[in-house]
């Protein structure tokens, strides 16, 4: 128990829990966003994967790290886009659609690493984000920028989604797209405009991975992340302010059981402790499954005069 | 810009939509191709060549191809039901695990039962393991309405890490110098070979044989008949009195159960043994399978055939002019996405205004 107190006592355990977060927070923005419009997007996990790697290329060939950044971005809102062709202008099954978005931006990812650098062992760096030594709060200070915007981007998503006529209007879309058509809102334009800015999101989210947390792009880095935002979205309800506390939530068990793993008494296979994170996300589910208000649209293809 | 429902399907879009799908998909791969710096022609020759130009190609497209089968399967049941099984990696891994727990030599000479009873046990094992894995998320859908997906593609990392740990610990092959692999099956266990001197092995009869036994019980069985209508419209087939929750769960102890022989079927055809890597994502190339089938069990084996062709033959290719054989998933994502958007073009057309 002492062990425990040890590690939560330790600046740099909640320095760890921010940065495992962060990926978090801003895949799980996406998915919202996409979600609350009525779409699911299992594209996530690959486009984290596209994301992380465009980012990264970017970089290691001479551009800024925010040019980086932007790339990450942008490749993620045009495999968005491609889903969102799919599931809104063609009404295609959502989770097929997604699932070969996730297949097709991997395996391009992965090929394009490997066209690029047909022979290294080791895999090339580049020099990433630096922590804002200049900011005088503890914890946040010792994170880079690219924290800092996950952070803010929780209360600029809730106050757009809750207090603009843009939400208002995206929400309604997700809820119940026939009414919207009626007030004149157009659910293709909306859902679609959705899913590119989420799949934006996702994209920056892997870039997070390959330009803040590493400075390298290895095969398997986002290790089903994108999975596990998918089933944050559904515990913290669609709502943003309960996703951050979600991730924060996931990123404190995970960060909690690297450090036993590494305190070694090797008590139980390591294995176990990587388990957690998993067990944990479907017990969440299953918690909060009789109360979750799913949007209700969530995964009905509309098609206009068609009911 | 709208779809509008055609009155009938159209012929000519049934010819045309599949050539616009292999058009699309030989389009992106041809780029890719030439941003690899390889000469286009010679590339797709030596791709179609190592995956179906000899005896010998043939016999590692097919051998490739009896996982491809049984998990294409696993999720055409399921997803004819709309139960989106994302599970079936684990459900194969958990099938090959429990087909060594029973089939193998543990402390040297495993279960001293006969081999004629032994072997049913062990495919019964993988199928029953299988079949359990997907129990849970089913029930949970069912009962609780917690999104399978999530919960099935979730099970997946847990699985594979118990794996690693067993591979570790209990069920390590003490023989195999450190190396995380699994004992092996008791000799007499493993499949027999279809064709000498290739590794083609009888599990293609029961990849052929189950497939042929889904599409009857999709044709002739109240349950297949259930199953279908369960697909069309879940709220109509409840109202005319399809038993949900029962055919949900029998979908899911299906589905898992043939992605669970895939595992055993696996073990005992090809390594005999567990290691972590036997499935280079099996599972989840099962839904492609699935969808390029059409939701159709014999269409399964054609589309099995397909993929496990452009797998193994862009291993071959790859030794040979370099291209990256991650080209192969490329090409099987292309596909995937290309002929639904083609199949739909056959039931809708475009109206621009």
């Amino acid at each position: 128990m002492s062990e425990i107190t040890d590690i939560l006592g330790n600046a740099a355990f909640w320095v760890a829990v921010l940065r495992i977060a962060t990926p978090l927070i801003l895949g799980t923005l996406g998915v919202l966003l996409c979600e609350r419009a009525g779409v699911l997007n299992l594209g996530i996990e690959g486009i984290m994967v596209a994301g992380a790697f465009a980012g990264w290329l970017t970089v290691y060939a001479g551009a800024p790290l925010w040019a980086g950044v932007a790339v990450a971005a942008l490749v993620g809102a045009m495999f968005g886009l491609l889903h969102a062709l799919l599931t809104v202008a063609l009404a295609l099954s959502q989770h097929v659609s997604g699932l070969g978005i996730t297949l097709l931006a991997t395996a391009l990812s992965y090929y394009g690493y490997r066209v690029s650098f047909p022979k290294v062992n080791t895999p090339p760096t580049i020099t990433p984000f630096a922590p804002m030594e200049w900011l005088p709060v503890p914890i946040l200070s010792a994170q880079t920028e690219l924290t800092l915007f996950a952070l803010l981007l929780v209360p600029v998503l809730a106050y757009v989604l809750y207090r603009t006529p843009l939400g208002l209007a995206l929400r309604m879309v997700g809820e119940n797209p026939q009414a919207a058509e009626g007030q004149g809102v157009s659910v293709a334009g909306m859902r679609t405009g959705a899913i590119v800015a989420g799949s934006a999101l996702m994209g920056v989210a892997g870039a997070f991975l390959t330009l803040s947390a590493f400075n390298a792009f290895f095969f398997s880095m986002v290790n089903g992340r994108g999975w596990i935002c998918v089933a944050l979205v559904v515990f913290a309800s669609w709502r943003p302010g309960k996703a951050l506390l979600g991730a924060l939530l996931f990123a404190f068990f995970d960060a909690l059981q690297l450090r036993l793993q590494q305190s070694g008494d090797a008590l139980l296979p390591y294995q176990l402790y990587l388990m957690l994170p998993y067990l944990l996300s479907i017990l969440a589910l299953v918690l909060v499954a009789r109360k979750a208000s799913y949007p209700q649209a969530l995964m009905k293809p509309y098609r206009k005069g068609e009911r | 810009m709208r779809l509008e429902r055609r009155q009938a399907t159209s012929r000519s879009a049934l010819v045309l939509a599949p050539i616009c799908a292999v058009a699309f998909t030989m389009l992106v791969s041809a780029l890719l191709v030439l941003w690899a710096g390889a000469p286009l022609g010679r590339t797709y020759a030596l791709l179609v060549q190592g995956g179906f130009g000899s005896v010998f190609a043939w016999s590692e497209t097919l051998t490739r191809a009896i996982p491809l089968i049984l998990t294409g399967l696993s999720a055409t049941v399921a997803f004819k039901a709309r139960l989106f099984n994302i599970g079936a990696e684990g459900q194969l891994y958990a099938g090959a695990l429990a087909a060594v727990a029973v089939g193998g030599l543990h402390g040297g000479t495993g279960f001293e039962l006969p081999l004629w009873l032994l072997f049913p046990l062990m495919m019964l094992a993988a199928a029953l393991a299988g079949a359990l894995l997907l129990l849970g998320p089913a029930l949970m859908k069912a009962r609780l309405g917690v999104d399978e997906v999530v919960t099935t593609l979730l099970i997946n990392f847990i699985v594979l890490l118990g794996v690693s740990a067993l591979l570790d610990g209990a069920m390590k092959d003490p023989t195999a110098m450190g190396w995380p692999q699994s004992v092996s099956l008791q000799d007499g266990l493993e499949l027999g070979r279809l064709v000498a001197q290739t590794r083609v092995h009888t599990g293609l009869l029961w990849g052929v044989a189950l497939a042929v036994l889904v599409w009857l019980m999709f044709k002739h069985t109240v349950l297949g008949f259930d199953i279908r209508a369960l697909g069309a419209n879940a709220r109509a087939a409840a109202f005319a009195g399809v038993p949900v929750t029962r055919t949900v769960v029998l979908v899911a102890l299906i589905s898992g159960a043939l992605a669970g022989l895939a595992g055993a079927i696996e073990v005992a055809g090809r390594t005999s043994y567990v290691t972590l890597d036997m499935s280079p994502g099996y599972g989840y190339s099962g839904i492609v399978i699935a969808m390029l089938a059409g939701l159709h069990p014999l269409g399964v084996l054609a589309a099995s055939i397909f993929v496990a062709g452009v797998l193994v033959g862009a291993d071959t290719m790859s030794r040979a002019v370099g291209v990256p054989t991650y080209i192969a998933d490329v090409i099987v994502a292309a596909s995937l996405i290309s002929v639904l958007v083609a199949a739909l073009f056959t039931q809708f057309r475009l109206r621009w205004k």
